[in-house]
């Protein structure tokens, strides 16, 4: 039996309503629990921050395309590098830090649980592979669907109940925890190097719009009882003007939603949030966007902020990322995978003096503070697309001081400047909803009923970090706030401590969390009988090669749910 | 088996690892070389040994497909899966490659011959070859462009002005006639969907990594026109999950130097064949490799001359002058594991039979050396 009392620190916990209350936590075996022996270890966390362990919804740190991009960029590597110790790997890596170090990276900044949100199916077995070394975090991975050829083929012949258990199927087959769509249909047209508009042109050579991928995937993920709503990157991302196709994203499952949680992610609003016409009158649509999130809950969003330095970007949309490589000229990567969806990479660096880079940052913020209900606004940099994850701090000062804004305003290009609402917006986040934007609503879009929080049963993930807020006034002190979330002074996993300090003391493997789904038995038969006779023709791999078996996971954690009676 | 004298003999298996342990753990600066014909998971363990002995993990990339990596650093790839081609291609070129001996499977599986679901098979399909010779593949190419041997740059960058629509001024380059350049040109963007295939005739002819500089750049230029791939025909089974696995776990392909403490990359300066021509390291594990046949003659014999430990199903020249051999179950049929598909797809190689008595597989021996070495550097 192991036993952990985090003491007499100023507790935030919003799933339980706590706010800044001076609490002791208490950890047996790995569980918050009422209370613990005298014996048990203590952490004597008085005067600083308590938090659940930081969940990250949307991270790109492992996989394929990740891999590419570490391949493809040395020069990224030489200028970060985490040496071997008697408890952690070695490492490299800035943007696309090696797996170890991105574990070690996310736990020193008190993070426990990280999703990478861009999986090709078929490639699935590669994600895992590099999940099982990436230690110090619980993880998973959502699988792309948005272009698969079997959904397109089942949707346009409107055979939901077997499209919904295919994608049981894959849920089990690639040890995925939930639906991504991709610049649905545009990733199939961008196989032959064309492109899909909006969300009614549609699909070159499969007679599909984008529209209906986007509701037949959602009515599916709510028959299904996935844990978490279908995540979209929507089409258009990157063009002037694509808030309305954002929007109109949106829209497009309303009627589907009957009350609770939202039944559509939008994800990294950021580059999807834009007005104007062209590339010289682009502006922010993020008014619109947040209008629209305030009106109508059953949408969520992440935000993709912007930190101004050099990245490398990475989506499963092979499309945007060859304009993106038109647009800069620097060296370009793609990915595309049979039947399934594609891939690019293209480095970057985001500049204050680049008028469109200005505007970006600026959709972030005014996402992250326009749109009222923090649990329906999560932190993200979508990593490394828009910066890398450690500089969520940063972005975090950002959210809790309009001084920290201000002062990146200040050197902001001033075209771009003007023409954002940034400098208008007043509202400040508070320590409350920084645990709310970073641990408490990501967790509870993932349905994660243990983690995100600290009540009783919850996992032993707890955060802390060497500040204090009772004395401090984020505003005005925004960089002890930046300094504090670098290196939490304390990570605790599962009751173990892994960071003190700052620093990684003990590593552990990390489980991978998965979604299995059952679906009415003939359904799932029929599905099966269906597609082992087409699995071949669209393959260049056997069917029973595909699925992922269970014991292929370092540490699996296995989610269990049953669909709905009809879809 | 350990060398005992002139002769190898047979051990145990716990001598061989402590003989193995402590060679690695003296050396100073050891190299761990192979790891293309073995499974994902050894390397895994390899990459951990490496780091804790503090020295160079290298796979055979270096002296076959390395220069694409390099040029991959500069310019990107565009690439995708096998199935991609199968599909959708209908132009399919082999620059420096023979299929029809080296991958014999390839044509009929994803080439001119296959049927995917918007090409019904070779009608469908044109094929160019670009060779030095007249090889079995050029022979079905529709279009076979015989060059001069090493002068593939000049040609791929004649290719590129052609694309763009520049004027060939020389009547003939690399041994080709510029209207036959143009003809290609004119090909390749007139294609709905096009695919190079790159053997070691590109990589390792003349040029080099800037040969592949040129390639990249030839692919890269022509998707502003239409969708066009390239992909690499590489030979071991897995130095694919070779490059992917230190590619995870260090940052980098191949080449990866950690005697640091932590990951160092300079192909030319931490790749094998450099390090063991200038007598840099002072003990290796091989493992599936033979480079005592494969590499020039001085550094075989360089290498011959150091504390040596093999890790092979096979005999081989290289476990004939090494001073420990562990025989070792054949991945596929004797052990399970993952491996890379040169298209980067994974597949897990299924085990059909037990190897003999006390013969380990691979992840079992590097594992065991592992923890021996732990014990003795006591971490």
């Amino acid at each position: 039996m192991s036993e952990l009392l985090v003491s007499n620190g100023w507790v935030y916990d919003p799933l339980n309503r706590i706010d800044g209350e001076r609490m002791d936590i208490a950890i047996r075996d790995g569980r918050v629990v009422d209370g613990v022996s005298a014996s048990a270890r203590i952490v004597d966390a008085s005067g600083m921050v308590v938090m659940p362990g930081g969940v990250d919804i949307h991270s790109h740190i492992a996989g394929s395309k990740v891999n590419l991009g570490r391949m493809m960029r040395p020069e990224d590597h030489e200028k970060d590098v985490e040496s071997r110790t008697s408890v952690m790997r070695a490492g490299v890596g800035r943007s696309i830090p090696s797996t170890f170090a991105t574990g070690y990276r996310y736990a020193r900044m008190g993070y426990t649980t990280v999703f990478e949100p861009a999986t090709p199916p078929l490639k699935a077995r590669h994600t895992h592979e590099e999940l099982n070394d990436t230690p110090m975090v619980d993880k998973g991975c959502f699988p792309l669907f948005g272009n698969n050829w079997l959904i397109m083929d089942y949707l346009k012949d409107g055979r939901l109940d077997e499209c919904a258990a295919y994608v049981s199927w894959m849920l089990k087959a690639t040890k995925g925890y939930a639906i991504k769509l991709v610049n649905p249909g545009g990733v199939e047209a961008w196989g032959w190097g064309k492109y899909v508009s909006g969300l009614d042109e549609p699909v070159p050579k499969f007679d599909i719009t984008p529209r209906e991928i986007i509701r037949g995937l959602c009515k599916i993920n709510t028959f299904l009882n996935l844990p978490h709503p279908i995540h979209v990157h929507t089409n258009d991302l990157a063009r002037a003007g694509n808030y309305e196709t954002t929007i109109k994203t949106m829209d497009c499952v309303r009627d589907l939603y009957h009350g609770g949680k939202p039944i559509i992610h939008i994800t990294h609003v950021q580059f999807t949030g834009r007005s104007g016409t062209d590339w010289i009158n682009v502006g922010s649509g993020a008014p619109e966007i947040a209008d629209y999130v305030n009106k109508h809950e059953h949408a969520e969003i992440d935000l993709g902020q912007i930190i101004f330095t050099d990245t490398t970007t990475m989506t499963a949309d092979g499309g945007f990322q060859f304009l993106l490589y038109m647009i800069s000229g620097n060296k370009w990567g793609n990915t595309d995978v049979e039947a399934e969806t594609g891939g690019g990479i293209v480095p970057f660096h985001y500049k204050k003096s680049n008028y469109v880079n200005c505007i970006q940052w600026g959709i972030g913020l005014e996402l992250a503070l326009m749109i009222e209900d923090p649990w329906r606004v999560h932190m993200t940099t979508d990593h490394p697309n828009a910066g890398p994850f450690t500089e969520y701090p940063r972005v975090i000062a950002w959210l809790m001081s309009k001084n920290a804004r201000g002062n990146v305003e200040r050197k902001l290009n001033k075209s771009a400047h003007r023409r954002l609402n940034v400098s208008s917006l007043d509202r400040e986040y508070t320590f409350y909803e920084v645990a709310i934007t970073t641990r408490a609503a990501t967790a509870k879009s993932l349905g994660l009923k243990d983690k995100g929080h600290l009540g009783l049963g919850a996992d032993g993930d707890v955060s802390v970090y060497a500040i204090n807020p009772t004395t401090i006034n984020p505003s005005r002190d925004y960089r002890l706030v930046r300094k504090a979330l670098r290196k939490a002074a304390y990570t605790i996993k599962d009751g173990k401590v892994l960071v003190k300090n700052g620093e990684v003391v003990a590593s552990v493997p990390g489980k991978t969390l998965w979604v299995s789904s059952d679906v009415p038995q003939d359904t799932y038969d029929q599905m099966l009988t269906n597609l082992k006779e087409r699995f071949e023709d669209y393959y260049t791999m056997r069917m029973s090669n595909y699925p992922i078996g269970e014991d292929y996971l370092k540490a699996s954690r296995r989610f269990e749910t049953v669909a709905g009676q009809r879809i | 088996m350990i060398r005992r004298g002139d002769k190898l003999e047979p051990t145990s298996f716990e001598e061989a690892v402590s003989k193995a342990a402590s060679i690695l753990s003296n050396a100073k600066y050891p190299l761990l070389f192979g790891w293309s014909l073995t499974s994902t998971e050894a390397t895994c363990v390899g990459v951990e040994l490496c780091e804790l002995v503090g020295g160079v993990i290298d796979n055979n990339t270096g002296f076959c497909h390395g220069p694409g990596l390099i040029g991959c650093h500069d310019i990107g790839v565009s690439t995708c899966t096998l199935g991609e081609v199968r599909h959708r291609a209908d132009i399919i070129v082999y620059w420096g490659a023979n299929p029809v001996h080296a991958h014999p499977r390839h044509i009929t599986r994803y080439g001119v011959m296959s049927k995917g679901r918007f090409r019904e098979g070779r009608k469908q399909r044109k094929m160019i070859v670009v060779d030095v010779r007249k090889t079995d593949t050029a022979k079905m190419a529709d279009l076979f462009i015989e060059t001069d041997p090493n002068r593939d740059y000049e040609l791929l960058s004649a290719l590129r002005m052609a694309v763009k629509g520049e004027e060939l001024e020389q009547e003939v380059i690399a041994g080709v006639s510029s209207e036959k350049i143009e003809e290609l040109a004119d090909m390749l963007v007139a294609c709905e969907f096009g695919i190079i295939f790159y053997g070691v005739g590109l990589t390792m002819s003349h040029g080099k990594s800037r040969n592949l500089d040129a390639a990249l750049s030839l692919v890269r230029d022509l998707n502003r026109l239409t969708k066009f791939l390239i992909m690499p025909m590489r030979g071991h089974f897995n130095v694919c999950g070779a490059n992917e696995v230190t590619s995870w776990t260090t940052g980098y392909p191949y080449a990866v130097d950690i005697s640091r403490g932590y990951p160092y990359y300079n192909p030319g300066e931490t790749s094998a064949v450099d390090i063991l021509s200038r007598r840099e390291c002072d003990a290796a594990l091989v493992i599936s490799s033979d480079p005592i046949a494969h590499l020039p003659l001085s550094v075989a014999k360089n290498l011959s001359e150091i504390p040596l430990i093999t890790i092979d199903p096979h005999v081989t020249a290289t476990t004939m002058v090494s001073d420990v051999v562990f025989p070792a179950a054949l991945m596929g049929v004797e052990a399970r594991g993952s491996l890379y598909r040169m298209d980067g797809v994974v597949l897990e190689c299924k085990k059909l039979l037990d190897p003999p008595h006390d013969v380990k597989t691979d992840v079992e021996v590097v594992r065991a050396i592992l923890n021996r070495v732990r014990d003795l550097k006591r971490v």
